[in-house]
């Protein structure tokens, strides 16, 4: 029971994270394309300047909460995916690094160099990310004791002994670099005005069709690698919920920014990206990792769990830890509501 | 010790103390700039306004570079430490997540409405920007030190059927002895880096003879917090913190004082090579007695030396160890001392016409830095060969199935990496450096 409440939290953490990191990676991977000036691409990284760190915190917090209720879940999953997690760090320091360091000199040559870190981190980020959850998805090799270890790639199939990548978790990387440019893009339509909003209007609109595609060929893909993935929802009708909003938030996304309602395409995407995550979630309970061998190895909620009072006296302090987090984000997002307009802020 | 072994702990030795130069001058910083914000609003003079805006330009470069060079810090216990996390999780995963809940959710909000919300916010708002960064900050550094005070000083667990452990008790784990002291040592420590740095910075516009007014701001803010800050590194917390580590981790003293043999009246070695084979230290300086007093508060006192305890619980790097103790100790004296100079002259008001001061505390600035560094060598090499004192042992916690090959190559990466955002960060601090403090635009 207790490990139920923890799995829903981390899902719950990792959701959030990606509907708000997503939108600030999304506009990092289409600012070249939004911004063809130096103050077009300033308003794009203006647009999420303020909160792009706050919304990294979702992942440092929720890798923390990973850790701290399934310790040997984290410890193999972490370990097992070595070189592709390493990567990924290497990704956000440099991409961390392209938004901040840009602003402080004022050099076509220098701003030129970060922006390029900016777009390139911003953009593989979306794919690593994309595939890590293709790799879950898909089952890796555990090991009786609960430890394996994949190499970035073997021979692209999904096999008994699968890479990082292969061909179901290339599409996953692929989906998942369109959803988040989508996101990125009504965030970016929703907090400006002029040549910038016109352009990632229509970056939404040209994406969503590529998205729709790639999203029923991921599906598809996904049940066709790992059938057990309806089990769930087989025996629970209700959780057909999930798709049902997958395919309606979708839909709504380029409905919405052709009637103009920016806040609502946002809205609709970030409905998009956790129904998603949640289908994810409910195809897989209780179990999360899969093995791709036997399935006796699967490691579980329940054989990955912290010890007892570690979860249960974890729930008081998380609790208001969260209530008092999610007070700062709607205080921060609050303070900078609004379109940004060109001349608010010397920095970016 | 496997060759895996040792790029693990190369990785996390030297990503971690890259990680810390960013921190620990953030930490030092964040209260310095809240006094800055303080005395503009009771002063109502702008040039304290303009010192806190310098101060934050300065403060979000290292902010962005510990927050980029810390992510890997956590992620690093599950890729590299993986049979250490297995089995501590439910334990210091604790802290850890603590951490991101109460402190980097606050940084992070207050951080962006500090450097971003001047024209937004009220003066006062502004001022509030600025405290909650300042804790941000510190809760941060406490919920870290709580984590590596476990593994220094394991307590407040049970032990699980599957040879993990749990929490017993929640506050035992927050409150553990061992990381009030540490804590109260760790962030003098991280004072004396901002207090040298912003000291620094004022006598170097001064010697430049630009910037004057700030200029004085920052030494006397810089003078007057370095001066308590490393008074109170060395006593009480220095103090209270070495005999901490006396009573619990005693071959860890003894290594680090280079005592190879039990001594009543035991001396406490100034200066001196330890010649680990022959079990000696080769050209001492000493002061006989100094070790007894400083540990049992009598001279008489019997230390015990390294012969008492068995060989496999030697820390496993004693020359290393030793030197950065002798490191930090010696700087942390010659703080006291810099600082207690300048205050003197600071009260005198003729600071800011001797020159030669100026140029001791510009300097000055690299010193807390390798101090700091150098202390948490000494407390990370003095668990050796523990993770977890007494329970894990280092040999026990890395991850079996990355083998030396992948670390080495991630090993480089970080190197190569870090190499580049050590030049970047050079690079920007020195174009603020001569953009220098300037009114709001």
């Amino acid at each position: 029971m207790i490990e139920t409440i923890w799995f829903l939290f981390v899902v719950l953490m990792l959701v959030t994270y990606v509907v708000l990191d997503g939108f600030d990676l999304g506009a990092g991977i289409l600012h070249l394309l939004i911004g063809r000036t130096e103050d077009e691409r300033r308003t794009v990284l203006r647009t999420i300047g303020p909160v792009w760190d706050g919304n990294e915190v979702w992942l440092i917090a929720g890798g923390g909460t990973l850790y701290f209720a399934f310790p040997r879940l984290y410890a193999s999953g972490f370990s097992g995916f070595y070189l592709p997690l390493t990567i990924v760090l290497w990704l956000l320091i440099l991409r961390g690094v392209g938004i901040e360091f840009r602003m402080h000199i004022a050099s076509i040559v220098w701003r030129g160099l970060f922006d390029g870190f900016f777009a390139l981190s911003s953009a593989l980020l979306a794919v690593f990310y994309g595939a890590a959850l293709a790799n879950v998805l898909r089952g890796v090799p555990l090991q009786p004791d609960g430890d394996f270890f994949e190499p970035l790639w073997t021979n692209w199939r999904v096999g008994p002994q699968p890479g990082i990548l292969d061909w179901y978790t290339v599409i996953g990387g692929l989906t998942a670099l369109l959803a988040l440019a989508v996101h990125g893009s009504t965030w970016v339509a929703l907090k400006t005005r002029g040549d910038v909003n016109v352009r990632a209007r229509r970056l939404t609109l040209a994406c969503s069709p590529v998205l729709a595609a790639l999203t029923a060929m991921s599906l598809i893909a996904t049940v066709y690698v790992r059938p057990a993935v309806l089990d769930n929802y087989r025996v629970h009708w209700l959780l057909l919920v999930i798709p049902v909003t997958v395919v309606i938030a979708l839909a709504a996304i380029p409905r919405m920014i052709k009637r103009g309602r920016e806040r609502d395409a946002f809205i609709s995407s970030a409905v998009f990206l956790g129904a998603m995550l949640a289908g994810a979630a409910a195809a897989l309970y209780p179990v999360v990792l899969p093995a791709s061998g036997d399935a006796a190895w699967n490691m579980t909620i329940f054989n990955a769990a912290a010890g007892r009072h570690a979860l249960s006296v974890g729930l008081i302090w998380w609790t208001g830890g969260m209530l008092l987090a999610i007070a700062y984000v709607v205080f921060v997002y609050r303070t900078f509501r609004g379109k940004v307009s060109a001349a608010a802020q010397t920095l970016y | 010790m496997t060759q895996a072994l040792l790029v693990h702990r190369l990785q996390f030795g030297f990503t971690l103390t890259f990680h810390y130069l960013f921190p620990q001058l953030t930490m030092g910083l964040a209260p310095l700039i809240v006094v800055l914000k303080t005395l503009a609003l009771t002063r109502k003079n702008e040039h304290y306004n303009d010192a806190a805006r310098f101060w934050a330009r300065i403060f979000s470069i290292n902010f962005t570079l510990g927050v980029v060079t810390g992510i890997p810090m956590e992620f690093q216990f599950g890729t590299n430490w993986a049979r250490f996390s297995k089995l501590t999780g439910g334990v210091i995963g604790q802290p850890l997540v603590m951490e991101g809940v109460f402190s980097f959710f606050l940084e992070s909000a207050f951080l962006g409405l500090f450097v971003f919300g001047e024209q937004r916010l009220s003066r006062w708002g502004h001022w509030w920007a600025g405290v909650a960064v300042f804790l941000g900050s510190w809760i941060s550094g406490f919920f870290i030190i709580v984590t590596n005070a476990w593994m220094q000083h394991p307590v407040a667990y049970t032990h699980l059927s599957n040879g993990g452990y749990d929490v017993a008790n929640f506050w035992g784990l927050l409150l553990n002895p061992w990381g009030l002291i540490q804590y109260a040592h760790n962030m003098c420590g991280a004072l004396v880096t901002g207090a040298f740095a912003m000291a620094a910075t004022g006598a170097y516009y001064l010697l430049d003879g630009s910037f004057r007014e700030h200029a004085q701001i920052f030494l006397r803010v810089g003078v007057v917090a370095g001066v308590m800050a490393s008074v109170a590194q060395v006593f009480p917390t220095g103090d209270v913190q070495g005999r901490y580590v006396a009573r619990h981790q005693p071959v860890t003293t003894a290594a680090m004082e280079g005592l190879f043999r039990t001594e009543t009246g035991a001396p406490v070695v100034i200066l001196g090579q330890p010649d680990a084979e022959n079990q000696r230290i080769d050209n001492p300086i000493i002061v006989n007695r100094a070790l007894s007093f400083l540990i049992y508060g009598t001279p008489t006192a019997e230390v015990k030396g390294l012969n008492e305890f068995p060989r496999d619980e030697w820390p496993t790097d004693i020359p290393l160890l030793y030197f950065s103790y002798h490191i930090m100790a010696g700087l942390g004296t010659l703080f006291v001392l810099v600082m207690g100079a300048a205050a003197g002259l600071l009260w005198r008001g003729r600071l800011f016409e001797s020159r030669w001061m100026l140029w001791a505390l510009m300097l000055a600035v690299p010193f807390p830095y390798i101090a700091n560094t150098a202390g948490w060598m000494t407390a990370e090499l003095g668990r050796q060969p523990w993770l977890v004192y007494g329970l894990l042992r280092t040999t026990s916690g890395s991850s079996q199935l990355v083998h030396a090959g992948n670390g080495l190559f991630t090993l480089l990466g970080f190197m190569g990496l870090y190499g580049l955002l050590a030049i970047l960060f050079l690079f920007l601090v020195f174009h603020e450096l001569a953009r220098g403090p300037e009114p709001a635009r």
